[in-house]
């Protein structure tokens, strides 16, 4: 008979009228790594909390190491042996490594005593696990991925034996998500049992033993990881074929139409983010911006859009330029057909107590078709909305829904269908599918690629370097505001993109300066 | 020179020790994620409780006592407020500013029938000073003497306990278990949820050391300080000992100078009334008056770089989906 650390009979879950969980079983074997995958809002997280004990299940029973255990707060997991990282870290950065590993386990009322003993225990874990973290170090100081491992290093410390991860890698590099897999396999040579939860197939195929597929609620398929391929747990996780390989054809890209020339640009703070850049897209190319996140992409994108003032430099769309002192704003760049799909579709993107129809002209609401004598023509307005909503797939298809109430891709369709309908010369678009279903991404990508093949020219920023390897035809690498590295698509994959993400030092820095010149 | 020197810190001290007591309520409350504009309500509630109380009782240690547990009352209800409502906390404060305002008035009015204030307490109701061993002794001797019998013998047993407070609270802060969990849950509220700690028990507690220093202030203030409770006495003193917080940057030690510098300037001004400076000649008192006040809107606008406030301050916490 097998060992299971944990069991989960018919485990429901309900949220007033949804159906967060229903009937979810799960036998997780111990010692394995255990993947559970799923679309957003398919139920993995309400089930990782009700493990946790955030939430308690409405009806089924959780055993733990064979034990039947209840589970009604946090405590009490821990109790049970089960730690948890959460995908946004729950660290108190002005504390030092030691002090927030010990929160919460201090032991004794006095911290002298309880942290010289901490630091013995932590040095342990360190080696035993190969967890290298500086225990004085302030938290808020690390890189993202050292702050992971002393998020692992909290549940170790606090005697889990079972690991549960939330979508661990989306904040990491490359390199930093090889090593955090590398982390993953020596916790289990050690007997740690580990629950992946990830959209990302790839690394589910990396390091999973077993895999279980999660669909509205529902689990829909356990299956071992050797048994399986990427292409049927997105089938099973989507209900449906997915074609997770889109076609590019290739496409002559035509003259420069966004040149841009020694950009800076400062952020509120006055601190330099986009240092001294650089680059040109021309009609009917994307071009793709990897890094990871803070490096100066948002900035960047909010100078291209008019968003932010231009520090130094000139971007120019054709005749339209943009340099310091120059007063040209998202509305003249919208009427020159410089179209714009932001990074954070709550804050810019959309207006989210306004109804889908509203946010379906913002932007363009000044623009005669849709006003009457300084008055907008709600009819009119509806109606071409309702048109977007049906060509672009936007569900549930009511224009009068107030737009918070849509999902997020769905949102992100409705933004992307508001800024391609006028068909623009230039599109910038953020993160398009970041919090977006597999199934609204294929769906997004193809739109992009449609535009591109028409002529259009994109500059896409994105963290997701599948993402940008999918769709771009050139690839430039932003890192601590500089270009690091240019490639046409042809040539580049994860591992040099990483590297050049990564760019700090040595070889890197020189060719960060050739570039910047 | 030195004799005025001397007397001036004297006073500094005496000026201080209401601002010390409020602003390390304040830091309690704060370092906890709750943002604590009603220090100057529980201020003056506190006042007019230990006033109203050691006169009827003529004990001024009962009065501290009941200043006290009104000014926990206070606390109380903004925890409730905003801890278990989730409600706004600047509002809450500001609501209890006013409810504390009025009360004081018009139970005082009702109560004592003097106009709104408190009957003057006769010295045993009050705390008095205290002198030490040897003060009038040792007062002639050259320099350490001075120091010895005016700066330091010559409080009230309060002064002396707002200067041991400090020590006190930066240990608790920072030296026990519960001073991190504070921290942490000003910091990162789901941090602490996380680690399997109450946030909400976390949070009221820290308001409850808010009340009890709050308490000791009003008390301060009314039966130690002065020996009856006037409308309005305070006189936002609960606002320049948050100006202090915030110009501390939530630390002990800062904290404390800048509770001094605003005590120091207020002693100073004092002392310069009526007096004429060579040049300039007799300030109006008005304008003195004002110093503090004006030197705290400069100081908080930024002049000495920017304070970073608890990260998690001001927003109720709610577990998320």
């Amino acid at each position: 008979m097998t060992d299971y650390a944990l069991e989960l009979d018919r485990v429901s879950k309900r949220f007033g009228a949804v159906q967060a969980n229903k009937d979810v079983s799960l036998n997780v074997v111990k010692g394995s790594i255990h993947g559970i995958v799923g679309e957003n809002g398919a139920g993995k997280s309400t089930l990782m909390s009700i493990l946790y004990g955030f939430y308690q299940a409405d009806s089924g029973s959780i055993k733990v190491f064979g034990k039947t255990t209840d589970i009604p707060n946090s405590h009490a997991a821990i109790a049970a042996g089960i730690g948890m990282v959460h995908q946004h870290f729950m660290l108190v950065e002005p504390f030092t490594v030691l002090e927030n590993v010990i929160l919460g386990n201090e032991g004794s009322a006095l911290l002298t005593h309880s942290q010289a003993k901490a630091r013995k225990v932590l040095q342990d874990l360190s080696s035993d696990y190969n967890l290298k973290v500086d225990p004085d170090a302030v938290v808020g100081d690390l890189p993202v991925g050292l702050q992971q491992r002393v998020e692992i290093l909290k549940a170790l410390y606090k005697g889990a034996r079972i690991l549960i991860l939330d979508e661990p890698t989306g904040v990491l590099t490359p390199q930093e998500t090889d090593d955090l897999l590398q982390i993953l396999e020596g916790l289990k040579e050690q007997g740690v049992t580990v629950l992946l939860i990830t959209h990302k197939l790839k690394e589910i195929m990396a390091v999973t033993d077993n895999v279980s597929v999660m669909r509205h609620g529902e689990m829909v398929a356990h299956l071992s990881t050797e048994d399986t391929s990427p292409e049927e747990l997105a089938e099973l996780m989507v209900g449906r074929k997915v074609v997770t390989q889109l076609e590019k054809p290739s496409n002559e890209a035509g003259e420069p139409v966004l040149t841009v020339e020694g950009l800076s640009v400062v952020d509120s703070q006055n601190v330099e983010r986009v240092k001294k850049v650089s680059f040109s897209v021309a009609a009917g190319e994307i071009v793709g911006v990897a890094g990871v996140s803070g490096n100066g992409q948002t900035e960047l994108m909010e100078a291209l859009s008019g968003m932010r003032p231009v520090d130094a430099g000139t971007i120019s769309y054709g005749n339209l330029k943009i340099s310091p002192g120059t007063s040209i704003g998202p509305d003249d760049l919208r009427h020159a057909g410089i179209a714009h799909v932001p990074e954070d579709r709550h804050r810019v993107g959309l207006v989210t107590a306004m109804s889908a129809s509203e946010n379906s002209i913002l932007g363009y609401h000044r623009d005669d078709t849709w006003n009457q004598q300084g008055l907008l023509k709600p009819a009119l307005v509806e109606k071409h909305c309702a048109g977007l909503m049906a060509g672009f797939d936007v569900r549930p298809q009511d224009p009068k829904l107030k737009s918070a109430n849509f999902s997020g891709g769905n949102q992100q369709k409705l933004i992307l269908a508001r800024e391609l309908d006028c068909e623009p010369k230039v599109l910038l678009v953020g993160q398009p599918t970041r919090g977006v279903d597999i199934g609204a991404i294929e769906f997004i990508h193809t739109q992009l690629l449609k535009m591109r093949n028409r002529g259009g020219a994109i500059l896409l920023i994105s963290v997701e370097l599948d993402e940008i390897l999918a769709l771009s035809d050139r690839i430039i690498v932003m890192c601590d505001g500089c270009i690091t590295g240019e490639v046409s698509a042809k040539d580049a994959d994860e591992r040099t993109l990483g590297l050049m993400m990564s760019a700090t030092s040595d070889s890197s820095s020189t060719s960060t300066e050739e570039q910047a010149e | 020179m030195i004799d005025t020197i001397l007397l001036t810190l004297d006073a500094t001290l005496r000026v201080s020790t209401p601002l010390i007591f409020a602003a390390f309520a304040g830091m309690f409350s704060e370092r906890s994620g709750v943002i604590d504009i009603s220090l100057e309500g529980k201020m003056l509630a506190g006042a007019f409780t230990a006033a109203a109380v050691a006169y009827t009782t003529e004990s001024a240690w009962l009065g501290l006592g009941a200043a006290i547990l009104v000014s926990i009352s206070l606390a109380m209800l903004h925890g409730v407020a905003c801890i278990t409502f989730r409600g706004n906390q600047v509002v809450s404060g500001v609501a209890i500013n006013i409810l504390a305002a009025g009360l004081t008035m018009s139970l005082g009015l009702s109560w004592f029938r003097q106009g709104g204030q408190t009957p003057l307490l006769p010295d045993e109701a009050r705390f008095t000073s205290i002198h030490f061993p040897f003060a009038e002794t040792l007062r002639d001797l050259p320099l350490l003497g001075g120091l010895y019998s005016e700066l330091l013998s010559g409080h009230n047993i309060l002064v002396y306990m707002a200067f041991m407070m400090v020590p006190l609270a930066w240990w608790i802060l920072f030296r026990t278990r519960y001073g991190l969990r504070l921290r942490a849950v000003g910091e990162n509220p789901k941090a602490v949820d996380t680690a399997g700690i109450s946030v909400t028990r976390l949070r009221y507690s820290a308001l409850v050391f808010a009340g009890i220093l709050c308490g000791l202030a009003g008390t301060y203030i009314s039966a130690a300080h002065n020996a009856q409770f006037v409308r309005d006495m305070t006189a936002g003193q609960g606002f320049i000992a948050l100006a202090a917080l915030i110009f501390g940057k939530w630390r002990p030690l800062p904290v404390l100078g800048a509770c001094l510098l605003f005590g120091l300037l207020d002693a100073i001004a004092v002392r310069l009334q009526g007096t004429e400076l060579p040049g300039i000649g007799v300030i109006p008192v008005q304008f003195i008056e004002a110093m503090p006040y004006i030197l705290t809107v400069v100081l908080l606008a930024g002049f000495f770089g920017k304070a970073v406030a608890p990260k998690a301050i001001g927003v109720p916490y709610v577990k998320e989906r």
